[in-house]
């Protein structure tokens, strides 16, 4: 088993470091900002690509667990290197109703920043990150790439944030 | 920071609220998170069939509904139905129903089906218009996100959440080395 790294370059950015901001395009015409989501808890989920041939892929699976993380009031982005096309083929095809972010030019680089890129791979890990709604990543956590990392560590570390989306 | 240093395990203990079959202390226990529209689980099922043959009485078995209703319309309905037969003591029945005709899970088809295994009719009907299980397939469904979850089916041996392929050779020998455990 793979185990998250807790410091160091190679590893996710650590609870404790504020997320660092970007804007990245969640359709061909649109672009969300991480600022934007401040005031509310946000979950960044990292992955390496759409398609995967599976029921309960981990996008499919954190859009059947939406209602879960919506009474934190929280806020659930997905994100690979896949273009905004790719990936609203791939939302409309799964029925997401929560956006996929398009690292995609230039290719990474806001994986990169939270270390969550495979270089050698040149995709993003199966990386997560609970952001607290003053934008602090609170947890984070690296899946082996091959295995869906689920839903109950994201609703724990929401859990931890108490009612107002800060740690009490 | 990292969430897995151990195993994944069940956060909800296998109880007398769930369906089971096999003994309360059995050598073993093989729970199933499933939904009846999942081609995946309906793959499963005679597997499972074929694992409890194998392991008799030594093997309890338990299902809890886990539908992924965003991509399968019919797979939230299906679970309230073996919700809805099993209020009327024929979960397993329509468990098995529900696998063997999985092409079929529109709500008249249901309602065939319950016909067929000689339920109440208006009841099981009436429990399905009011949703009157939805409570508990939801408690099924969080139970199985918090314990890890992460697509359909996933099985846990004795409580820990079996990862490997589940195909019958690598379950039984997964079923075997648990039993071995205890």
């Amino acid at each position: 088993m793979v185990v998250a790294k807790k410091h160091g370059p190679r590893g996710p950015l650590a609870p404790g470091t504020p997320a660092p901001d970007f804007t990245l395009h969640s359709t061909p015409d649109q672009t969300v900002a991480l600022r934007e989501l401040r005031g509310r808890p946000v979950i960044l989920a990292f992955y390496p690509a759409d398609w995967s041939p599976v029921c309960g892929d981990q996008m499919s699976l954190y859009n059947e667990v939406l209602p879960e993380f919506q009474r934190y009031n929280a806020e659930l982005v997905g994100i690979s290197v896949d273009g905004a096309w790719c990936h609203a083929a791939f939302a409309g095809a799964r029925k997401l109703h929560f956006p996929l972010l398009a690292d995609f030019e230039p290719k990474g680089a806001v994986a990169r920043s939270y270390g969550a890129f495979r270089d050698h791979d040149g995709f993003c890990e199966r990386a997560l990150f609970v952001l607290d709604k003053g934008g602090i990543i609170r947890w984070s956590y690296v899946s082996p790439v091959g295995v869906n990392p689920g839903a109950d560590g994201i609703l724990r570390a929401l859990d931890a944030l108490g009612p107002d989306g800060r740690p009490a | 920071m990292s969430k897995r240093d151990s195993a994944v395990t069940l956060a909800l203990p296998v109880s007398e609220r769930d369906h089971a079959q096999g003994p309360a202390d059995a050598a073993v226990t093989l729970v199933e998170y499933g939904d009846f529209e999942c081609p995946y689980c309906g793959r499963a099922y005679p597997i499972v069939k074929q694992l409890q043959q194998r392991l008799g009485r030594r093997l309890r078995f338990v299902f809890r509904n886990f539908p992924l209703k965003e991509i399968h319309p019919h797979a939230e309905h299906a679970a309230e139905a073996a919700e809805a037969a099993a209020a009327q003591d024929k979960f397993w029945e329509m468990h098995d129903r529900l696998f063997e005709r999985q092409f079929a899970l529109e709500d008249s088809s249901l309602a065939e089906y319950a016909a067929e295994l000689g339920l109440d009719a208006e009841r099981f009907a009436r429990d399905l218009a009011q949703g009157a299980h939805v409570p508990r397939v939801r408690e099924d469904f969080r139970s199985g996100v918090s314990s890890g979850v992460n697509g359909t089916p996933t099985f846990f041996i004795n409580g820990v959440r079996h990862d490997a392929s589940y195909d019958a050779e690598t379950l039984l020998a997964a079923l075997e080395r648990a039993a071995k455990q205890r």
